[in-house]
């Protein structure tokens, strides 16, 4: 009896790591940063896009009042195709539009307003991108949602009709 | 008085570079640590995508501010989650990825301890 149970340990031990692992292999190997809501907005010096005036954020974001920041560039495929729903967005009174030009040459990004119409309040320029990766961002589009300099939706990627839905469900 | 001139400049320039190779090193060691989260595979100073390069500025823009190493790792951990490093700290979510290969170390020895060992006495 004494010589059998270490065996059994050990079987058992090597089947529970098994399931493990297994289990492990159905998981997404794309790791896609958490949705991090409810964290406070960062507070960051940009150029306008307009303008070579430097604003601080802390002025433009003031409480009780929705926000919607849009990480976009002209040279952004998904961008285009969420432009429509920007603009939808923009018809909200009680939403204001903040964009953030990421990356992009300015005389692109001009023709990118002009052709399909330019949804934002104001636009910031990020030419080194390093103002999106204080916002937690990776790519764009990303969009967040912020109210009393919160987020409080993330999306990562374009803007849907659902997406949309749900803003337009917060901001009623 | 000529000599002195060039032999300060020299011992000026001298420590310019070499604060700055420092700190070129320092830059690659930091981003070499970081996951590049456009291609998974790939550190952030290998990889040449948008994302990469903008996290390079922006280790060099810290290091300038006079952060340290861990602070700018905790800065990027706070944005994008622990997956940021390749080398993830010792915590109560990877206690069982650290603690594994140890525990199957500590089992293995005990099994060859007492199949050979043992059984030989």
């Amino acid at each position: 009896m004494k010589i059998r149970v270490i065996p059994i340990i050990t079987t058992i031990f090597f089947i529970i790591i098994f399931i493990l692992f297994y289990r492990g292999l159905e998981n997404s190997n794309i790791y896609v940063p958490k949705t991090n809501i409810n964290k406070q907005i960062p507070t960051f010096n940009a150029k306008l896009y307009n303008s070579s005036e430097e604003v601080s954020s802390s002025k433009i974001f003031k409480d009780n009042q929705f926000y919607l920041m849009n990480i976009w560039s002209s040279w952004c495929v998904p961008c285009r195709d969420e432009h429509g729903f920007l603009k939808e967005l923009s018809d909200e009174k009680n939403l204001k539009l903040i964009g953030l030009n990421y990356k992009d040459n300015k005389e692109s990004a001009n023709k990118f307003l002009n052709e399909l119409g330019n949804p934002y309040d104001i636009i910031f320029s990020d030419p080194k991108g390093i103002i999106a990766i204080d916002w937690g961002a990776y790519g764009v589009p990303e969009t967040y949602l912020i109210k009393n300099k919160m987020i409080i939706k993330k999306t990562i990627g374009p803007l849907d009709k659902n997406s949309i839905m749900e803003i337009k469900e917060i901001i009623k | 008085m000529k000599i002195f001139k060039l032999l300060t400049l020299f011992l000026f320039l001298f420590s310019f570079c070499s604060s700055y190779a420092e700190q070129e090193k320092l830059e690659q060691k930091i981003t070499k640590n970081l996951r590049c989260l456009v291609c998974q595979g790939q550190s952030v100073h290998d990889s040449d995508t948008e994302f990469a390069n903008s996290v390079k500025l922006l280790v060099k823009k810290k290091l300038n501010e006079g952060l340290t190493e861990k602070k700018i790792y905790d800065y990027l951990k706070d944005k994008y989650g622990e997956w940021i490093l390749f080398d993830p700290k010792f915590n109560k979510k990877t206690y069982f990825l650290w603690l594994l290969p140890i525990l199957l170390f500590v089992i293995g020895g005990l099994l060859i301890f007492k199949l050979f060992i043992i059984r030989k006495n």
